[in-house]
């Protein structure tokens, strides 16, 4: 398609669960050709992942598989096989950019590294995720979203001060890894129109650490106040990051809320809880009076009333008006009956043959003349065999052979 | 920073970038551009300072930086210092390899320097409420009018349409909406517990880059810039894609797990020697659990029924937990990681920032990188978010300080004689100061 931003780039995805499905499949969501290569039989073991239409088991209708491969074709190869390597050799002569999340030991043990591919396409661009990187001690080692969060320093300040740390929701740092995968294959590949290609070594240990959140800020942070403190732990109504009162999550109603505090939001915030006459004292504004103890007990004492007489939607409205950041906590249900995403289109339904009609995220961001789209499910496992294999110069028979053997 | 030969080509030489962005979000997006090569001119203002971008405050007072955490005191030797707002961490973080100019741009002759440097500019970024681009006179067909292939970022938190379009929000509201709060959390406590996180500034400024090179692939091809519409909740709701799955297949509302998982068993935080010390263990097979058996010295609890596969691991968590608690604190936590990744179970200690400095395998790696800044002196920086073989990234100028560049801008790129530079200054255009009436963020008062 003309107008998609990515119509001339061909990638070949050799990646599996998240992080690297993710980035292919923002590659493929605006645009470019993405065959993913699965093992035969079994395919991305994120297909055995839930969760499934009526809890029912069915490598073809998982959620996250479903969600993570749109608009991508599939196939399987046996890359382990002599025939495997030769047609994945075909394949990269035949790609703009390769994306792999293999551990970094078994493309090398394979004759398959950057180099070998570089023989046969000097202008490849190669994506390498992998845990910590190709190189360095840890290069080997395993890892879980818990253990990324762990290591990654995102947890060391999240939870209450006397129990164990927390992690962040669902399996959130590998998909940033995933947006940031797709950005460096992008800015590789703008760099490497003259010709001569580019490898890609993306640590998805080193994303969580150089990211914005107080994950690099902290670390700046440490070096700039001399080397003595580490983050602790804060939270509960008082506890947030910001100085100040109000500051943090309150009860409402119906539910909860999250208002921003601090020096630079009191004027808002007053605004926002109707300017009440005991809280007119501009002290009250004042770093001093925002961090006193008997100041934020005064605030907090009109706060609590004036939230548990209000539901979120309407402190979310009053948020507005008065120009202050509040939000309240929204369920997914929330999230997916809220009419600035159904106006937004925020949703997409799409069929598939096994998982049905069913709403999927949709676009991360809108450019004017290259719009996101979603025109086909995830591939069923093999669904574009004879097709790329045709492109290969194999015919039926060679394919009946093939699928005989196991090796696609 | 690394003393690279002159000219030496990176994937995004020969681009620019007119930087409008403030706090974290916009800001992350132009950081990996500059570190990729771009050339990435913040248009600042000694007139006006936004919210929360070089400093929480951008005075702070001396009882914050006493009394704080690291992100809003993090200054050097928690001193501000004659010019506070060029020694944040959580500016100059992102704000190495970028270059500042200022102009006050509230009024018509600073207007037209921001729009003659668009003029000769590729890319525009900014993440501002919806609306204030337009009020400043700055909408994208203002914009375009004055450089039609321009290729433009507005990244607002809700986008820049929909009824909440107008909303202000921080990155830990959009969470907020987008779920993530109520998907994370104790699973037994009460959600007012659960510390706010900003994670949403690091997906939408991570989504950014993604955007505006897909914008310039397109460019490349056809000639045509693009104005590109980026609703900061919206790059975070696909990263919670199993949740929003679930509910459309089901209608099922999932709610937080705390640090265990839908399957593997074990998968928890465990107390080790020391204070505050943790390691994270995951087990997702039962050769994984075999294996940790082995490392705990195959325990006779660990052979009772109810541990006998995934699922009964499951569902005597709580019980699992204390066994392998018990195990865990006599234990230390990099030697355990060592131990038990030798056996392929992935572990790994809670780290925080003085562990990262003293990690051997960040420090094999390179990912600090020592920079020398005139007001802040000599530090380790976070360094390149990936490394690029055949063009690597590396922080090759230091955080650029309030008005920095302002000589190259104004003379070189501009072509500003000296009398009118001059001229400039006197105006309240060009300078390295703001304004003294400027305490916290917003306009001067004179």
């Amino acid at each position: 398609m003309n107008d998609s931003a990515l119509s001339d780039i061909k990638v070949l995805d050799l990646t599996w669960y998240i992080a690297g499905p993710y980035c292919t499949k923002l590659l493929s969501d605006y645009g470019a050709e993405v065959v993913k290569v699965e093992r035969p039989g079994t395919g991305d073991p994120s297909r055995q992942l839930g969760p499934f239409p009526e809890d029912r088991p069915d490598s073809e209708a998982g959620g996250l598989f479903l969600h993570l491969n749109t608009n991508k074709k599939g196939i399987t190869l046996d890359i382990k096989s002599e025939f495997g390597k030769n047609a994945l050799k075909e394949l990269v002569k035949r790609a703009d950019v390769l994306v792999e999340s293999f551990s970094p030991r078994v493309l090398p043990s394979l004759g398959l590294d950057y180099k070998d591919f570089r023989e046969v396409n000097p202008a490849l661009v190669m994506c390498s995720i992998s845990n910590f990187g190709q190189t360095g001690p840890y290069r080997d080692y395993r890892l879980s979203e818990l253990v990324l969060n762990a290591m990654g320093t995102c947890m060391k300040m999240v939870g209450q001060p006397d129990r164990e740390p927390l992690k962040l929701g669902g399996s959130i740092l590998q998909y940033q890894a995933g947006v940031l995968a797709a950005s460096a294959t992008m800015i590789a590949l703008y760099g490497a129109m003259d010709g001569q290609g580019e490898h890609v070594d993306l640590s998805l240990f080193e994303t969580c650490l150089g990211s914005i959140d107080r994950r690099a800020p902290y670390l700046l942070a440490h070096q700039y106040t001399g080397q003595k403190e580490v983050t602790q732990r804060v939270g509960g109504g008082r506890g947030g990051i910001m100085a100040g009162c109000p500051e943090g999550i309150y009860p409402c109603k119906d539910g909860y809320f999250d208002v921003a505090g601090g020096v630079a939001w009191w004027e808002k915030n007053f605004a926002l809880l109707g300017k009440p006459p005991e809280l007119a004292d501009p002290v009250y504004g004042t770093p001093d009076g925002q961090m006193d103890p008997a100041r934020q007990d005064e605030i907090l004492s009109v706060l609590y009333p004036w939230a548990m007489e209000r539901t979120k939607q309407e402190i979310s409205k009053a948020a507005e008006e008065a120009r202050a950041a509040a939000a309240p906590l929204y369920s997914t249900e929330d999230l997916l009956k809220d009419p600035h995403f159904q106006e937004r289109g925020s949703f997409v339904e799409i069929d598939h043959p096994h998982a049905g009609r069913l709403r999927y995220p949709g676009a991360p961001f809108r450019p004017a003349l290259t719009p996101w789209r979603m025109e086909r499910p995830a591939p069923m496992l093999g669904e574009h065999n004879e097709e790329v294999y045709a492109g290969l110069g194999y015919g039926e028979a060679d394919l009946a052979r093939l699928r005989s053997e196991g090796l696609i | 920073m690394s003393d690279r030969p002159a000219g030496r080509k990176l994937p995004l030489t020969g681009i620019r970038v007119v930087d409008m962005s403030v706090v974290w979000a916009g800001t992350f997006t132009t950081m990996a551009m500059a570190d990729m090569g771009a050339e990435v001119i913040r248009v600042e203002n000694t007139r006006f300072a936004p919210y929360g971008t070089r400093g929480i405050m951008l005075r702070p007072s001396d009882s914050l930086l006493k009394t704080r955490g690291m992100a809003t005191a993090g200054y050097p030797d928690r001193e501000a210092g004659e010019r506070p707002y060029n020694r944040a961490a959580m500016f100059n973080v992102h704000a190495r390899n970028k270059l500042s100019m200022t102009a006050d741009y509230t009024r018509p002759e600073g207007l037209d320097i921001v729009k003659r440097l668009i003029e000769i500019s590729d890319v525009m970024v900014e993440n501002s409420a919806h609306g204030v681009m337009q009020r400043m006179g700055l909408g994208y067909e203002e914009v375009s009018r004055v450089k039609p292939d321009i290729v433009m970022l507005s990244m607002p938190a809700f986008g820049n349409t929909g009824p909440y379009a107008a909303r202000v929000a921080l990155g830990r509201h959009l969470e907020c909406i987008a779920g993530h709060t109520l998907l994370r959390g104790y699973p037994d406590a009460d959600p007012t517990w659960t510390t706010e996180v900003y994670h949403c500034d690091a997906a939408a400024g991570a989504m950014g880059m993604f955007a505006v090179m897909t914008a310039l692939h397109y460019r490349r091809r056809t000639g045509k810039g693009q104005f590109i519409d980026l609703a900061q909740v919206e790059t975070v709701i696909p990263q919670l894609g199993e949740a929003v799955m679930d509910y459309a297949m089901n209608e099922r509302v999932q709610t937080t797990t705390g640090n265990r998982h839908p399957f593997a068993a074990p998968c928890g935080m465990y107390p080790c020697q020391g204070e505050d010390r943790w390691i994270a263990i995951t087990v997702y097979t039962e050769g994984q659990w075999d294996k940790l058996c082995r490392v705990m010295g195959n325990p006779s609890w660990a052979r009772k029924p109810s541990f006998l596969n995934r699922q009964s691991r499951r569902r005597n968590q709580d019980d699992l937990d204390k066994h392998i608690s018990d195990w865990t604190r006599g234990e230390q936590d990099y030697d355990l990681m060592i131990r038990l990744q030798a056996e392929g179970v992935p572990a790994g200690p809670l780290m925080d920032e003085r562990d990262c400095y003293r990690d051997p395998h960040i420090a094999e790696r390179g990912f600090f990188e020592g920079v020398t800044h005139a007001e802040c002196g000599t530090h380790l920086y976070p360094g390149m978010l990936w490394k690029q073989h055949r063009m690597p990234g590396s922080i090759r100028r230091p955080p650029c300080r309030l008005g920095e560049h302002n000589p190259y801008v104004y003379k070189e790129l501009l072509g500003v004689s000296d009398e009118e530079y001059a001229r400039l200054e006197r105006e309240g255009h060009i300078g390295m100061d703001y304004h003294p009436s400027i305490v916290i963020h917003g306009r001067a008062s004179t």
